[in-house]
């Protein structure tokens, strides 16, 4: 297939679309309107469904249902629609419900801006609802990756029972870059979802469908607690992604995640110019966050410090320090809002670092 | 011969209730299930239920049960609607649930003219949580967190949901009934009847509100509970069908 040049919300919602999702609940915010419209218009012409609904909260429980019934089914909004959909979030993780959340992150906290931000990655990675959850979170760095995660995303979401939340931020929402849709069929065996409501009939073959995350006995809330953290488990162990660029023999390491990880690649390249061997490594998933590669790259011999590059106050920041544990010198740039930094600015650190 | 006069419908499981004793929530969830069953459609139907005193309704009724997060049992119902629009779904929500911190659910979803059915217990307060004032309860009415009795110019006057719905055009059917006594239960029965055959036919949202009792928050035997609703609360909250398209 040719490519085509395409706004990163439009592609998102095309390929949610050739993944198999035919709902789509949501609630416009600035900057992530393109996918609702898109949506809007394609849906029913595949014989699908699209909603919008009275609110963030109301369309985060239309999904909750939707899902619920069996479908494959998608919301997305940006950074405060998402801390509203953080409730909903929890139940889904809770009655093991599968879906995908959309987050195109603005700047917070509060109303903030509606230009791109990484303020997300705690809400994110850290629970946001309440109870011991986690959401796979896939964190895509351009358009076309996002395109190509997609189809993953909903495959988790079914193969795992659990939310899925693609975190990238207003750039990739709104750039737009030539993407090339494969329309890869699914490699995944999904297995049939007997667990969903679709009416039930005693003289059939399937149990009662109770969607619920209400376990009143301490015993059974233990049970659904174990059963979540095994597969937490078997999901770090097996799902893990992480790309490592230019980190051989590297004396410094960036570390960074979504749009920024590619200006990090820019100042990579003019580190280079001036003889300095920079690399990056730039978790795909930020959770299950790559523990293991990250304290490998950054641990590795020649490695002199690693420098955390994100647009926030230092989040992702906490997973590194946890992750290389006192091994190696972390250091940060990066300014809460929506202050993005430029390839110049990142050089210029990483100078003043090696001086220091 | 013996002969049977009553039977336990089985769209009911054998699930002893956790309700209190005098409670009208048994005898509301037995005429849903009654009505399901002698509509044939028990196989098709798909219910949600709330947070509060229902919030186990799914151990009760033996058909497909979803719990929804407090007061989003419409949005809920939604979803699963426009994935199985064949499907017969219904919610069945209380007081604090419907009328407060669900309000703008239940509107959305009667503005919609969402092909869904809603049961809607008004009992005047907050029972799972122990008698808190509820949107619904009456001025004067003393309960945990109104015990001088509501004050209007405090927290305002109790809201009439059946009568706010029947304002919005998608609402297609919506009734009041009691289940204080048998020519009531009765009523009650045919409305939660009507109000699904509203839906199977597709003529847009319906909702039944049940004037039901809560012996434990009120402070009264059953006998009390339902004698004080009608004298109290059907003078306020009166009976009939609010919308009929």
């Amino acid at each position: 297939m040719a490519k085509k040049l395409m706004k990163g919300c439009e592609a998102v919602a095309e390929a949610a679309i050739q993944a198999g999702c035919r709902y789509f609940f949501g609630y416009p915010i600035t900057p992530q309107n393109d996918i609702p419209e898109y949506m809007s218009a394609r849906l029913p012409k595949v014989g699908g469904c699209f909603l919008q609904s009275e609110s963030e909260v109301a369309a985060i429980n239309m999904v909750y249902g939707a899902a619920g019934a069996g479908a494959r089914v998608m919301t997305s909004s940006s950074s405060p629609g998402i801390s509203l959909k953080m409730e909903g979030i929890s139940y889904l993780a809770g009655a093991e419900l599968p879906c995908v959340i959309v987050n195109m992150m603005r700047g917070g906290p509060g109303l903030g801006s509606i230009q791109a931000s990484q303020g997300d990655y705690f809400q994110t990675t850290k629970g946001g609802g309440h109870g011991d959850y986690h959401v796979i979170a896939l964190a895509p760095s351009s358009v076309q990756e996002a395109i190509d995660l997609m189809q993953d995303a909903f495959d988790l979401a079914d193969l795992y029972r659990t939310p899925v939340m693609i975190l990238a931020d207003g750039i990739i929402g709104q750039m737009m870059e030539p993407v090339e849709f494969h329309n890869e069929q699914s490699s995944r065996a999904i297995p049939e979802k007997i667990w969903a409501a679709k009416g039930y009939n005693p003289n059939e073959n399937r149990p009662r469908a109770v969607i619920n995350s209400l376990y009143i006995e301490n015993e059974e809330l233990q049970e659904l607690n174990d059963r979540l953290q095994g597969r937490y488990q078997i999901i770090t162990e097996t799902e893990t992604r992480c790309e490592l660029y230019n980190t051989e023999g590297a004396e410094v390491i960036l570390c960074a995640y979504g749009t920024i990880a590619r200006i990090c690649k820019s100042a990579i390249a003019l580190a280079a110019k001036e003889g300095i061997k920079v690399g990056l490594v730039r978790p795909i998933t930020i959770w299950p966050f790559p523990t293991n590669e990250v304290r490998d790259t950054i641990c590795g011999g020649s490695v002199k410090f690693a420098l955390d590059v994100e647009v926030n106050a230092g989040q992702m920041l906490e997973d590194i320090k946890l992750a290389v544990n006192g091994e190696k010198p972390v250091h940060f740039l990066g300014r809460p809002g929506s202050f993005v930094p430029t390839a110049d600015e990142i050089l210029e650190r990483i100078k003043v670092l090696r001086r220091a | 011969m013996a002969t049977t006069v009553f039977k336990k419908t089985p769209v009911l499981t054998d699930t002893i209730m956790h309700y209190c004793p005098g409670c009208g929530h048994g005898i509301v969830h037995r005429l849903v299930a009654e009505v399901l069953e002698e509509l044939g459609v028990a196989d098709k139907a798909i219910g949600v239920v709330p947070v509060g005193c229902a919030v186990f309704g799914y151990k009760y009724f033996n058909i497909d049960v979803m719990e929804a997060a407090h007061g989003r049992a419409p949005a809920v119902a939604t979803g699963i609607k426009r994935v199985h629009p064949n499907n017969v779904v219904f919610t069945y929500q209380g007081d604090g649930d419907l009328a407060s911190i669900g309000a703008a659910e239940i509107v959305h979803a009667a503005h919609r003219g969402e092909k869904i059915t809603t049961i809607f217990i008004n009992n005047a307060i907050y029972g799972m949580t122990g008698g808190q004032m509820a949107p619904t309860t009456l001025v004067g009415q003393k309960t945990t967190t109104s015990p001088y009795g509501r004050d209007k110019d405090h927290c305002g006057s109790p809201i009439r949901i059946a009568e706010m719905l029947a304002t919005i055009e998608g609402s297609a059917y919506i009734e009041r009934v009691a289940v204080n006594n048998t020519a009531n239960i009765i009523k009650a029965k045919k409305a939660i009847k009507k109000a699904f055959e509203t839906q199977i036919e597709r003529k847009g949202f319906s909702l039944i509100e049940v004037l039901s009792n809560c012996p434990t928050n009120w402070g009264m035997s059953a006998v009390e509970s339902m004698e004080w609703l009608e004298q109290n609360m059907i003078p306020y909250y009166p009976l009939g069908v609010k919308k009929e398209v």
